[in-house]
């Protein structure tokens, strides 16, 4: 094989899928070359065709589904297309390894690591069984997992997500593969955890020659670890090009769409808080428009967009499926709205105030006269909600905040404590008190496939409520009613016949959202509202929570694990962590000057989606995962992962304390990192 | 791989419209089976070709033949006339019998797992003590009590009937309890009895439609054992379990088994396929525009 030859090389790949409705094209002619020892981010959203065309490489893909003719996969000259099912299992696992987004189901429960770390190795019988378990010890070593002798003992259950993760690469990199293809390897992971992950793929991409396929949805992910983009849409590819031009200067209007639909932290949210979200949904791919695939979505469609176009130069080494930007130019930056002027009212009334509260959840007792253990959840947290203002309630997986919302909802009773909404305690309050209350205060919940009764049709999920406070007289009347609340968050009416599994995610969500207009609340707890949604999608309920905030007078209380989009829509921001709140700032202060480490790392922490921009950031990367609420550290909650944790962190907890107006952090050294 | 595309797509769509169209018309063929036997059980005293309990000693143990079709039993009854007048116990038998203990067992069942706790420990032992024993012998002893009888012989095995429901139930209701949906009804302030009867058990009622038809046959076998064991129908009242009963053992004539064991088939699987066909009409997943 000569030098120059690429590694990889995909050609006019076509792959469908045979339905009952007929075949479904979900990769259209896509191409693309990758060199040895390159990283390559193929990105765009669900249905785009991103993961079945990793799946199509290493043709992991489901008994329906079959490779269109002509359809050409060279790695190292081999067609991997046309390669009988033998030879290509020696290339799975062996020269490419595949790692994928659930670390939990990747792995074998019921064996142990050890097992399951050299049965690659043995399968692709290069090794004893004893040289292959001290490669795998090396191997988990690299990958970051302490004491890996150990470690090997265990069992998928005993590790965390990361690590997990971890295991995984260590097992994809036990026979040296020169291609690692990474299909969303860190969706399923907090952000902290995420950092990691990805500087270590870019370690094993520098010291391994490793080459990655680096399959997300998420544009920052990619411009920290790739260096050359492909954009999928609709099974396409429309945009091609090295990672730093692409991002800063998008030449196909879908790019343009993805990177302006995701709020960045580098910049200041503008003041009326809206995204620049795009219109529509992805077609349905077993009848992709005529044209331009996008051209129906398209704010720069032109009338020759009626002709499909092809994937061609527009620079060096840039290549775009676009009409528009055919003669060179790039497209128009969105007008940057003024940024935030003024925050919401300083002097308003709390109408939520929780002091001091707590919830911890009894374990199982390991044996009859164990100590019974206990995770604390929720460990003393105070909060004031003012009316009218949107709080953003950011943190890991661990962190409480969506017991809190929990506990403020009352589907679940605080240990101790108190939440006082108007006159009433909601800690201690019993059924027939919190009933008329619950009307107030109303929940969005994340996941929009769960949280709609799949046996009612729109209609009903959203006039039960209407009838059973009382809220409509009649029939006919909530029929009207419906109607309106489905126009409010631009539902057709028609929505009402139909049932909830025929709309898409982000179509239920708006659905979660009417139900909980219906009763003309006044505190909205929104759970993690649209972190299981695409970018676009995501953008486009910002945009209406935004809208309904602004035209209802509503009071939001706005939980996610996304610092950005937090940071878009609130006011105030309270960072939590292992149950305990670590700072609380206006949303503006709290990113111009963090006082608190956790919080320095969490924005750290954050990539965006700027090649140029990542670069030059400095960076704070916190080690090791966050401690297990059941034992919480002493002292300082965050002090084991603290880059400035000193003696009298792990001796004296922190108060939360005021440090300017409005400003609160509950740190030794608050600002001194 | 590159075999033509096009013929692997129509021979793919031909498959799961075959696979559609037989699950379709099994389910269809499964309500003709069921509602074919209640039209029989409803004209049993019209269509009978004899009294089902015309002894004639002359006539026993005849073979199929013009005169009796199915052939005639040890004391010269008419096989044909007994399985048709048959149809009537069984089948009501059976039927009450399991939709009675179905109910019974998703309230008790679905109460215990959505409200958890102390009543929840309760009513599990308790269902958990009627499983400890073999049904068949706690039936007995109860039916025993309660005196021979077919009212009394449905009773004693409803006793016994419910607690498989209950336990099935208890765990589709726990799995549905921590869905979102559930959630978002408690924050509407829905009351639980609203949450588990309107919200929960509308969604968990699919394996329990399938646990119910395949219970219909499993009911007519046992209270056929009880009547065998002269505990459901007082003789000379025609029960198919009965008639099996009483030819086990007449290897040579084998129609006198043979008949009465071919109904309870097709009435079970008549309604194993109405089942599927139920659960399936029940999920607005899979209900055709």
């Amino acid at each position: 094989m000569n030098e120059t030859a690429p590694l990889l090389e995909v050609r006019n790949l076509r792959t469908e899928f045979l339905t009952d409705a007929g075949p479904v094209r979900a990769v259209e002619g896509v191409s693309f070359e990758m060199k040895a020892g390159e990283t390559v981010g193929i990105v765009g959203e669900s249905g785009s065709g991103k993961s079945v065309t990793a799946l199509s490489i290493l043709r992991l893909l489901a008994d329906n589904a079959r490779l269109g003719e002509g359809s050409r996969i060279a790695f190292r000259g081999q067609d991997l297309a046309t390669l009988d099912e033998d030879e290509i299992r020696k290339l799975r696992g062996g020269e490419i390894a595949m790692i994928f987004q659930d670390p939990l189901t990747s792995l074998n429960p019921v064996l142990r690591i050890s097992k399951q770390l050299v049965e690659g190795m043995l399968a692709h019988g290069k090794q004893s069984q004893a040289e292959a378990l001290k490669h795998g010890i090396d191997l988990l070593a690299r990958m970051g997992i302490n004491a890996p002798e150990r470690a090997v003992a265990g069992y998928p259950h005993e590790f965390s997500g990361g690590m997990r993760q971890r295991v995984m690469l260590a097992m994809g990199f036990a026979n040296n593969p020169s291609l690692l293809i990474a299909d969303e390897p860190t969706t399923a992971l907090d952000v902290t955890i995420q950092a990691q992950i990805l500087d270590l793929l870019k370690t094993l991409n520098r010291e391994f020659g490793t080459a990655v396929l680096l399959i997300s949805h998420d544009l920052g992910v990619i411009a920290n670890v790739c260096e050359r983009v492909l954009v999928m849409y609709a099974g396409e590819v429309v945009e091609e090009g090295p990672a730093e031009s692409l991002l800063a200067d998008p030449r196909h209007p879908y790019t343009w769409a993805l990177l302006n639909a995701v709020p960045r932290l580098d910049q200041e949210p503008p003041a009326d808080k809206r995204l620049t979200a795009i219109e529509g949904m992805p077609p349905d791919p077993s009848q992709p428009p005529s044209g331009c695939r996008f051209r129906p979505r398209c704010p720069f469609a032109v009338e020759k967009c009626g002709e499909h176009p092809h994937l061609l130069p527009v620079e060096d080494g840039r290549r775009a499926r676009c009409w528009v930007t055919q003669a060179g130019e790039s497209l128009l930056k969105p007008a940057a709205p003024a940024t935030a002027a003024a925050t919401a009212p300083e002097s308003g009334q709390p109408i939520l105030s929780l002091r001091n509260v707590v919830k911890h959840y009894p374990l199982r007792r390991d044996a009859f006269f164990a100590p019974r253990r206990v995770v604390h959840a929720v460990d003393g947290v105070d909060l004031d909600i003012r009316r009218g203002e949107t709080i953003g309630l950011v943190g890991e997986s661990g962190s409480g905040k969506s017991t809190i919302a929990r506990l403020i909802t009352r589907i679940q009773k605080p240990t101790s404590g108190s939440i006082r909404f108007g006159d009433v305690d909601l800690a201690t309050a019993d059924r027939r008190v919190l009933r008329p209350l619950r009307r107030r205060i109303q929940m969005i919940f994340q996941d929009p496939y769960a949280s709609l009764n799949p046996r009612m049709t729109v209609g009903q999920i959203l006039s039960e409520p209407l009838r059973f406070h009382r809220l409509v007289r009649s029939q006919a009347e909530a029929n009207r009613r419906v109607g309106e609340l489905l126009d409010m968050v631009g539902l057709p009416t028609r929505a009402a016949e139909r049932y909830p599994h025929e709309f898409s995610g982000g179509q239920r969500q708006r659905i979660g959202t009417a139900r909980a207009l219906a009763v003309e609340p006044e505190l909205i707890i929104a759970d993690e509202p649209i972190s299981a949604l695409d970018v676009n999608i995501r953008a486009q309920i910002i945009n209406l929570f935004v809208g309904l905030q602004q035209r209802l007078g509503l009071t939001f209380l706005f939980i996610a694990h996304d610092l950005a989009v937090v940071r878009q829509v609130s006011d105030r921001i309270v960072v939590l962590y292992l149950g305990k709140v670590m700072e609380v700032a206006a949303a503006r202060d709290l990113f111009a000057e963090p006082l608190h480490p956790y919080t320095k790392s969490l924005i750290s922490a954050a990539p965006i989606p700027d090649v140029a921009v990542e670069r030059q950031r400095e960076r704070i990367r916190l080690t090791g995962e966050p401690p297990s609420p059941v034992a919480p550290p002493s002292g300082c909650r965050f002090r084991t992962r603290c880059p400035i944790a000193q003696g009298i962190c792990a001796e004296i907890e922190p108060p939360l304390t005021e440090h300017r107006p409005g400003h609160r952090a509950a740190c030794h050294f608050s600002g001194q990192m | 791989m590159s075999a033509t595309t096009d013929d692997a797509t129509s021979a793919w769509r031909a498959g799961r419209f075959g696979r559609w169209r037989r699950r379709f018309g099994l389910a269809a063929f499964g309500a003709v089976i069921v509602l074919l036997w209640i039209v029989i059980a409803i004209l049993a005293p019209v269509i009978s070709p004899y009294p089902f309990e015309a002894v004639d000693v002359t006539k026993r143990l005849l073979p199929p033949s013009q005169l009796h079709w199915l052939g005639t039993d040890a004391l010269g009854r008419d096989v044909l006339s007994r399985l048709l007048w048959g149809s009537r116990i069984s089948l009501f038998a059976g039927i009450v019998v399991v939709a009675i203990g179905a109910v019974l067992g998703v309230i008790i069942g679905g109460v215990a797992a959505y409200a958890g706790g102390k009543a929840e420990e309760l009513m599990m032992r308790a269902t958990d003590l009627v499983l400890c024993f073999p049904p068949i012998i706690l039936a007995m002893a109860i039916a025993a009590a309660l005196g021979i009888g077919v009212r009394n012989t449905m009773i004693a095995m409803l006793i016994v009937w419910w607690p498989k429901f209950a336990r099935l139930a208890r765990s589709l209701v726990l799995v549905q309890r921590s869905q979102e949906y559930v959630e978002a009804a408690v924050v509407m302030g829905y009351g639980p009895g609203r949450i588990l009867f309107r919200h929960i058990v509308p969604n968990a009622v699919g394996p329990l439609v399938v646990l119910v038809t395949l219970d219909v046959g499993q009911a007519i076998i046992t209270f056929a054992g009880l009547s065998f064991l002269g505990l459901g129908v007082i003789p000379p009242m025609p029960e198919w379990g009965a008639m099996v009963s009483e030819g086990r053992e007449l290897v040579d004539q084998w129609w006198v088994a043979t008949f009465p064991g071919l109904a309870i088939l097709s009435v079970v699987v008549g309604f194993n396929f109405l089942g599927d066909g139920i659960r399936d009409w029940l999920d607005p997943k899979s209900r055709r525009q």
